[in-house]
């Protein structure tokens, strides 16, 4: 535990000495300020629902951005083989990254309870939906972050990275939406592996411990394999 | 410390590492020695546990490579080809950090990284940003990084790989200090590099080593011969046959240089010929200006050494 701390303070520090992480967070506070004022005026009404409906495809698009860096860059640097020549294992390596990465992805969040503020002194807002939607925020962002840390883990290019993890969250988004015209257990299934179905209860208020179980245990499957693809250098 | 036995590592259609055994013993520094793609790289990452090998057994300080191989990664410290670094972290960030992920205690931490910066000569840039500083400087922070956790063994490929003339003096002196203390495996395919700071070299080709020892007894154990290069005064023809005429010469040969001859002699055994030259020289009254011993170098030991192999390899095919 103590090498994934290790691993965890050297990514947050090189997050702050590059410019994306500035950049991304100012483009999604950008984009939440304008969804959320948006919606206050057409909605007049006291939630965070419609404008955290609407940030959501912001995060889909900016999680891979912060992600993309975390093993492409380690490998075509070659650091890689003096990380992995230390004495860590692979899985301190993956989940000190992970938790760097969902670590900005909080920071990227935190300040939108500056509208939450608004809403409390100039409205009535109801608590329960915003608490459980920055609950579904997180473990969405978690998800979020375990696809683009496997795909980061698969090339060297930076840009592939973020090209191929944005693809494949826009997927898993839409095949959610997919659901929605037919029937069946395909279409069941299809409802069930996309994010849009578990997110949207959480906005309702609603922690259902399905939805949860299906956040943490899809991101634990997919940090696993990561964790099995960072070995693989070793059989190829 | 290094025991390595019928090591090989086959890639799609080729053998990187073929069937190769050596041991290395405590504080020796030990080079391997080959042109690109001999398969010192391969052979090093199998060492430090970055992948395995297909075949054959290597420990480490006493721990298998394949099944203890964090306590061999404690064990070893690794500089590899190209010295991958952190280019965003300041020279002293970037060794803390490598200072906690092999688990020195936390209050040791600060008094090992002043050693380790003493040792390499990089306290001045300790604060830079590790990407702004030269090729050098860069090599001396990744060599500072292998040393921070005081390891048993040292495995350096290429160190010297890319530095100027005055960097590689000072980094050779750095190593040969090192090996005073701690047992190093190099590699190198810059021949004068083994002379100069190896207490044995062993040289590797195409995957497979092809020699062994110190590197004075590889120079004895080929056709060494004793080769001296004269300058004489003197008509060049004359001289050369009378010289020829020396039962233990080989050979001789000769260019004009100025208004004298500059000769290349070779003798035909072991033994010193710069006696009977010199007689011969006196006696004939001509008039030697310079007379000195061509040392063999790794260069023609290596050259000999593989072009052995091949022609041991084309007469059996
Ligand atoms: N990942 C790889 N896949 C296939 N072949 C490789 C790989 N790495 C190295 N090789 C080959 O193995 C041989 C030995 O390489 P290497 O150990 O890097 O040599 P050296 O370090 O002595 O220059 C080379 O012919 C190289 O092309
Ligand atoms: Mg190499």
């Amino acid at each position: 535990m103590r090498n994934v701390n290790t691993i965890f303070q050297r990514e947050i520090m090189s997050y702050f000495y590059s410019p994306i992480a500035y950049v991304v967070i100012s483009v999604f506070l950008i984009a939440a300020g304008f969804f959320f004022a948006g919606n206050l005026q057409i909605h007049q009404e006291a939630s965070l629902k419609g404008s955290l409906d609407s940030t959501q495809f912001f995060l889909l698009l900016l999680t891979p951005v912060i992600t993309m860096k975390l093993f492409s860059d380690e490998t075509k640097s070659g650091t890689m083989e003096t990380l992995m020549t230390s004495p860590v294992t692979d899985f301190d390596v993956v989940f000190g990254k992970f938790l760097a990465a969902l670590s900005l992805y909080a920071v990227m969040i935190l300040p939108t309870w500056i509208y939450v503020l608004f809403l409390t002194i100039f409205g009535n807002p109801d608590f329960g939906p915003i608490f459980s939607s920055y609950i579904g925020l997180m473990l969405m962002g978690g998800l979020f972050v375990s696809v683009g840390l496997l795909v980061s883990s698969l090339t060297k290019n930076q840009v592939v990275a973020a090209v191929i993890g944005i693809v494949s969250l826009i997927i898993l988004w839409v095949i959610g939406y997919l659901s929605e015209y037919g029937d069946g257990w395909f279409y069941e299934a299809l409802r069930y592996i996309g994010t849009y179905d578990h997110w949207s209860s959480f906005t309702k208020g609603i922690v259902d411990t399905r939805d949860v179980i299906y956040y943490l245990s899809f991101t634990a499957l997919l940090l696993f394999i990561t964790v099995r693809n960072v070995e693989s250098r070793k059989w190829r | 410390m290094i025991k390595v036995n019928n090591l090989t590592k086959r890639y799609v259609n080729m053998n990187a590492v073929d069937d190769i055994s050596f041991h290395v013993k405590e504080n020796e520094i030990v080079g391997l020695l080959g042109p690109n793609g001999a398969g010192k790289t391969t052979t090093m990452r199998i060492l430090t546990c970055f992948m395995p090998a297909t075949a054959g057994t290597a420990t480490v300080a006493g721990y298998d490579v394949f099944t203890d191989s964090l306590n061999v990664r404690q064990q070893i410290g690794y500089l590899p080809e190209n010295v991958p670094l952190y280019l965003d972290m300041r020279a002293y960030e970037y060794l803390m950090f490598r200072a906690k992920l092999k688990n020195i205690p936390r209050r040791e931490r600060r008094k090992k990284i002043e050693y380790c910066l003493e040792m390499t000569g990089i306290k001045d840039v300790q604060k830079q940003i590790i990407g702004t500083l030269s090729k050098g400087y860069k090599q001396r922070v990744g060599l500072a990084d292998t040393l921070i956790h005081d390891p048993k063994i040292l495995i350096l490929d290429e160190p010297t790989i890319g530095l100027d003339p005055n960097q590689i003096r000072q980094i050779r002196g750095v190593i040969k200090g090192l090996g005073q203390k701690h047992t190093v495996l190099l590699s190198t395919h810059i021949l004068p590099e083994v002379e100069m700071v190896c207490d044995r070299v062993m040289i590797i080709n195409k995957g497979k080593i092809v020699a062994m020892d110190t590197p004075s007894n590889l120079m004895k154990q080929l056709k060494t011969g004793s080769n001296l290069v004269l300058e004489i005064k003197g008509e060049g023809e004359k001289i050369k046959s009378s010289l020829s005429g020396i039962d233990t010469v080989e050979s001789v040969t000769y260019r004009k240089k100025d208004d004298a001859n500059e000769f290349y002699i070779n003798g035909s055994g072991e033994k010193d010929i710069r006696e009977d030259v010199f007689n011969c020289i006196v006696k004939d009254n001509y008039i030697l200006r310079e007379m000195k011993r061509q040392t063999i170098t790794l260069e023609e030991i290596f050259h000999q050494v593989t072009t052995k192999e091949t022609e041991e390899e084309t007469a059996n095919a």
